[in-house]
């Protein structure tokens, strides 16, 4: 019984949290309220620990709490939920934009939008900057990190590791 | 076959080594996606990112279903969004239970302070690059400007300003016609 009202909970969360992981935080306060399945203590323990491990942090918000409220299975039914709605939408979305892949109106307003993007992930990056960079080592570090990023061409994932191992003999 | 199993493990390494999701996610998205499997090309990346914005649901995920889709259709819509939230299942049931005093450990605490600063500067060099080709027309830099004045001092939400910007160009368009 856990299971199906967990599913339904997440569900309606993945339908109805339009913008990505974090819009999600709104709606966990409110299952918070809801149930007993975790208080909001625990919550805000949980947000600080799925934005420090690897993964979509609304995905692994949504795999803490159903893990729980009903371990392994509800972490499961939890996570199976959220992605549902998303992907279900998205693919009726793929089937008719590639129907309307040349269409002038949809190339034209696909073309306004892209710098609006450009825009949101610069934004990310001021916010995360705000969040991160509080003293002169590590602004340092950010901008020779930079340089680094930008002159050498290297896997992403060389760059994560290495910042780790930086952040632990900087002890950011 | 080979095709799906390719697909899983691009996404799968995705979902691993990216910590925060969202835009977080871009630089290795280009990575797997346009420069090493070259599965879709740098707007289609953009187009993903901005309909993933007003779709329901995470992003991240929205961006990975666009993919699979567009290599393998439903099945490989299905296969990629399991391999970007399998590493999520994993990790954070196997380390639910410890994972609360992991962050007081002030070694890990120092290593993902250190990630939080080393994302900045990928994030920074994808706007670099996506800027190059996405804001090439005057009125598309205009766009830009307009909207990171409308995000820094009115703090409209992201799917505002990515309507705002669907509408700029259907006016334009119209005008253009």
């Amino acid at each position: 019984m856990i299971y199906g009202l967990l599913f339904w909970e997440f569900f309606k969360i993945g339908l109805f949290a339009i913008g990505g992981g974090m819009v999600t935080i709104p709606f966990l306060f409110d299952l918070t309220k809801k149930y007993n399945w975790f208080n909001a203590e625990e919550l805000t323990n949980m947000i600080a620990v799925s934005q420090s491990t690897p993964g979509p942090v609304g995905v692994n918000m949504a795999t803490y709490a159903g893990f729980q409220t009903a371990g392994v299975g509800g972490g499961i039914i939890a996570t199976f939920g959220l992605v549902l709605p998303s992907v279900i939408i998205v693919i009726l979305v793929s089937k008719l934009l590639s129907h309307y892949k040349n269409n002038l109106w949809v190339t034209e307003i696909m073309a306004a939008i892209r710098p609006a993007v450009v825009a949101l992930i610069l934004l990310a990056g001021f916010e995360l900057f705000k969040l991160s960079v509080i003293d002169w080592v590590s602004a340092a570090f950010a901008l020779v990190f930079f340089l680094m990023v930008y002159f050498f061409k290297k896997s992403p994932i060389f760059y994560i590791i290495l910042s780790a191992i930086l952040g632990i003999l900087l002890r950011l | 076959m080979v095709e799906l199993g390719k697909i899983f493990v691009s996404f799968f390494k995705i979902g691993l080594f990216t910590f925060g999701g969202g835009y977080a996610m871009m630089p290795l998205f280009r990575q797997e996606l346009i420069e090493k499997r070259k599965y879709i090309t740098e707007d289609e990346l953009i187009d993903y990112y901005s309909i993933g914005q007003c779709t329901p649901g995470v992003i991240a995920v929205n961006v990975a279903t666009f993919t699979g889709y567009k290599i393998q259709k439903v099945l490989g819509a299905i296969v990629a969004t399991l391999a970007i939230v399998l590493p999520s299942l994993l990790i954070i049931m196997a380390l639910a239970g410890i994972l609360n005093t992991l962050s007081d450990n002030q070694i890990v605490a120092h290593a993902f302070a250190g990630i939080r600063v080393g994302v900045i500067a990928l994030i920074l060099k994808e706007v670099i690059v996506l800027f190059k080709k996405a804001v090439a027309t005057k009125f598309q830099i205009s766009l830009f400007f307009v909207v990171l004045f409308l995000l820094f001092c009115i703090h409209l939400s992201a799917i505002t300003v990515v309507l705002l910007a669907a509408c700029a160009g259907f006016i334009k368009r119209f005008g253009d016609k």
